[in-house]
């Protein structure tokens, strides 16, 4: 009898259904497990907080990116001339990270505004760069044949050119071009010519490493099967393909936003890049190797130096986190 | 008699193989000249050893693979001359079940929407019936509604199968190819499964090609019996007349091999075949078994001269059907 009730209306304090998880949600399991991958995440999260409220964090701190402060009250006169004094060159309460030399700006300031520029510019590269190699390398690995080989040849080809050699000789012709047109206002210029080259630049790597996937997941009997009902072209790359890729995608574009943002230094730092006044962390840096100011102010190299390499260092160790999460076979759970 | 749903004749796929430094041209007969049909409603069964072009046939059938030559025709109408919108519209009459549930199926697609994929690729159900159709296959299949979310590896290896099969009744087809659809699964599992593919079958009325190597499931699903060795049928018949009165020596190697648990069925006439399966890149001339064939090597010196040549068509392919397989020892006739 007991049975028959249970049977009928299950008791209230039934165990709930065990319900699946989705990959993404194991995956967040997974990083949320990990010290260092929260760490990381959080790092990351924060510097996108510090570029995205660059006004605000200024506007507390009462200064701004541009204002000069070259007073001989701020800047030493005689001795080294541009040099903050002691009390202006360190982080003080009124200018948290000190003034740079030579103009005697805000330091915590143009850090600010700088973080928005390297940021954007690194992720845009990286879509740039993520959309044409996923499309590319997909498409080569499904399509095969003349398709691939053409492809496969244009990726060889952007493989073995040295980059920075080309890099280092298109920006400047870009940014000159791109001078003229009419949307060219502020640091429109220097941001998008970056991501053209950058994105231009680094998509080959990913769209090889996306081929040889989907060369192993075409003879996969679930792509037969949807041969079997019939599914287009199309479909079967964006519905059966790309979700069986998109791990090693995520991972890849994780790991391709550091090597992006160190680019943008390196390129800005050799003057191809952003330039004064447009403040990015490359700039900074440039900056602080100009006329040697590195040499009595240290301070004003290490700024950006560590803010670029806590970045760096967080998006690689989250990438890390992403690839080990996303792994279906990984029995870390 | 009316049109058989689906006809074969003459159906061919020859690989060409290179290998070696020089590239040399080698063609493999995967299958070479099947005849059969298939009756609405009906199951055919096509049995052989591996490699003898058992799933070639149904990826043929399916239209995955190009036929060297030979015809399949679907109600008359040739497959194999169809434009691209009438093959699309092929595709939803015969679907296929395949052999592996774990990698016939995208891990990263839900069981619903690996379900619903057939109905998107044909857009033939408005969006909003999606998701309705979808749950009354898992029903009919014996999945649970909220089973709908979750991902294959979630799955056993007999559930997979299950939505394996709803995919493949999605588009509600008139043929489905069900290529060896049971033995990758346990013994136990396997019986849940060829069931309920006969209860669809009885409900539906659809038609299958049962391919499969065993036997035993086969004399439970099977119409009509096809023995492939080779790329060539062997022996062709009704279940009956196959596992109660096999004609060819091949047919009759095979079920003699088929394990028993009957009282006295001892090894003692289990035919035993000798050496291995030839290449099909260099099949044996004339009859493609005798390098094989317990009969052929009972035969006479100028009875077997005849198997070198062409077997004419019919139902038993073998010059001499009516020959011993077995030297019946002098003791043992004196025994019955």
């Amino acid at each position: 009898m007991s049975t028959a009730a249970t049977a009928t209306a299950p008791p209230e304090g039934a165990p709930k259904l065990v319900t699946g998880r989705s990959l993404l949600g194991t995956a967040w399991m997974r990083i949320r497990r990990s010290k260092i991958a929260m760490v990381s995440l959080a790092i990351v999260i924060l510097m996108v907080l510090f570029a995205l409220l660059a006004p605000v964090l200024t506007a507390i701190e009462g200064q701004n990116p541009d204002a000069t402060n070259t007073g001989p009250d701020v800047l030493d006169a005689f001795e080294n001339p541009g040099l903050p004094l002691p009390g202006y060159m360190f982080p003080s309460a009124e200018h948290w990270l000190g003034v740079e030399p030579g103009l005697g700006r805000d330091l915590f300031a143009r850090l600010a505004y700088g973080a928005q520029v390297s940021l954007i510019i690194a992720l845009l590269s990286t879509i740039v760069s993520v959309i044409l190699g996923t499309v590319l390398g997909a498409a080569a690995g499904y399509f095969g044949g003349k398709i691939d080989s053409v492809i496969s040849r244009l990726i060889d080809l952007f493989l073995a050119f040295p980059h920075l050699l080309l890099v280092l000789s298109i920006a400047p012709i870009l940014q000159s071009r791109l001078k003229d047109s009419p949307l060219a206002q502020g640091s429109f210029v220097p941001i998008t010519s970056l991501v053209v080259v950058l994105g231009f630049f680094g998509w080959a790597y990913l769209a090889r490493i996306v081929r040889g996937q989907v060369l192993s997941i075409r003879e996969q009997e679930y792509i037969e099967a949807a041969r079997s009902f019939g599914t287009s072209h199309l479909s079967m790359i964006l519905k059966q393909i790309i979700p069986n890729v998109a791990g090693v995608v995520l991972v890849y574009a994780t790991m391709m936003i550091p090597t992006n943002i160190t680019a943008e230094a390196a390129l800005s730092f050799l003057g191809v890049g952003v330039k004064d006044p447009t403040p990015s962390w490359g700039q900074m840096l440039n900056a602080a190797q100009q006329g040697n100011w590195y040499l009595n102010d240290p301070w004003f190299l290490a700024v950006p130096s560590i803010a670029l390499i806590i970045t760096v260092l967080a998006f690689n160790l989250l990438g890390d986190a992403v690839r080990d999460a996303l792994d279906p076979k990984s029995s870390r759970n | 008699m009316s049109e058989p749903l689906l006809k074969v004749t003459g159906l061919r796929k020859h690989f060409t193989v290179r290998k070696g430094l020089a590239r040399q041209a080698s063609v493999v007969k995967a299958v070479d000249g099947l005849d059969f049909t298939l009756e609405r409603g009906k199951t055919l069964g096509l049995v052989g050893e591996s490699g003898c072009g058992k799933s070639t046939t149904g990826k043929l059938l399916m239209r995955l693979l190009e036929p060297t030559a030979g015809s399949i025709a679907l109600d008359g109408r040739d497959v194999a001359s169809l434009r691209k919108d009438e093959l699309q519209s092929f595709r939803r009459r015969v679907q296929m079940v395949f052999q592996n549930p774990a990698s016939s199926l995208n891990p990263r697609m839900t069981v619903g929407s690996a379900i619903a994929a057939p109905l998107a690729a044909q857009k033939i159900t408005p969006p909003e019936g999606v998701k309705k159709r979808v749950q009354s296959l898992m029903d009919r299949v014996g999945l649970r509604p909220e089973h709908a979310n979750r991902f294959p590896h979630e799955f056993s290896g007999g559930q997979r199968q299950r939505i394996g099969i709803a995919r493949a009744l999605a588009l509600e087809p008139d043929v489905v190819i069900c290529d060896e659809p049971v033995s990758a699964l346990d013994v136990s599992v396997q019986a849940q499964v060829v069931n309920l593919l006969k209860d669809i079958q009885d409900e539906l009325g659809i038609s299958y090609i049962f391919i499969a190597h065993d036997l035993a499931v086969v004399r439970h699903m099977a119409d009509d019996v096809a023995v492939m060795y080779l790329g060539k049928i062997m022996e062709h018949g009704s279940r009956d007349q196959i596992f109660g009165d096999p004609q060819h020596p091949y047919t009759r190697s095979l079920l003699s091999a088929v394990p028993s648990v009957e009282l006295g069925a001892g090894s003692k006439d289990r035919i035993r075949l000798q050496g291995d399966l030839p290449s099909p890149a260099n099949p044996p001339s004339g009859c493609v078994f005798r390098t094989r064939c317990p009969a052929y090597a009972l035969l006479p010196e100028e009875k077997r001269l005849l198997c070198r040549d062409e077997i004419p068509t019919g139902s038993v392919a073998c010059h001499h059907p009516d020959a011993p397989l077995l030297e019946i020892p002098a003791a043992a006739t004196t025994l019955v």
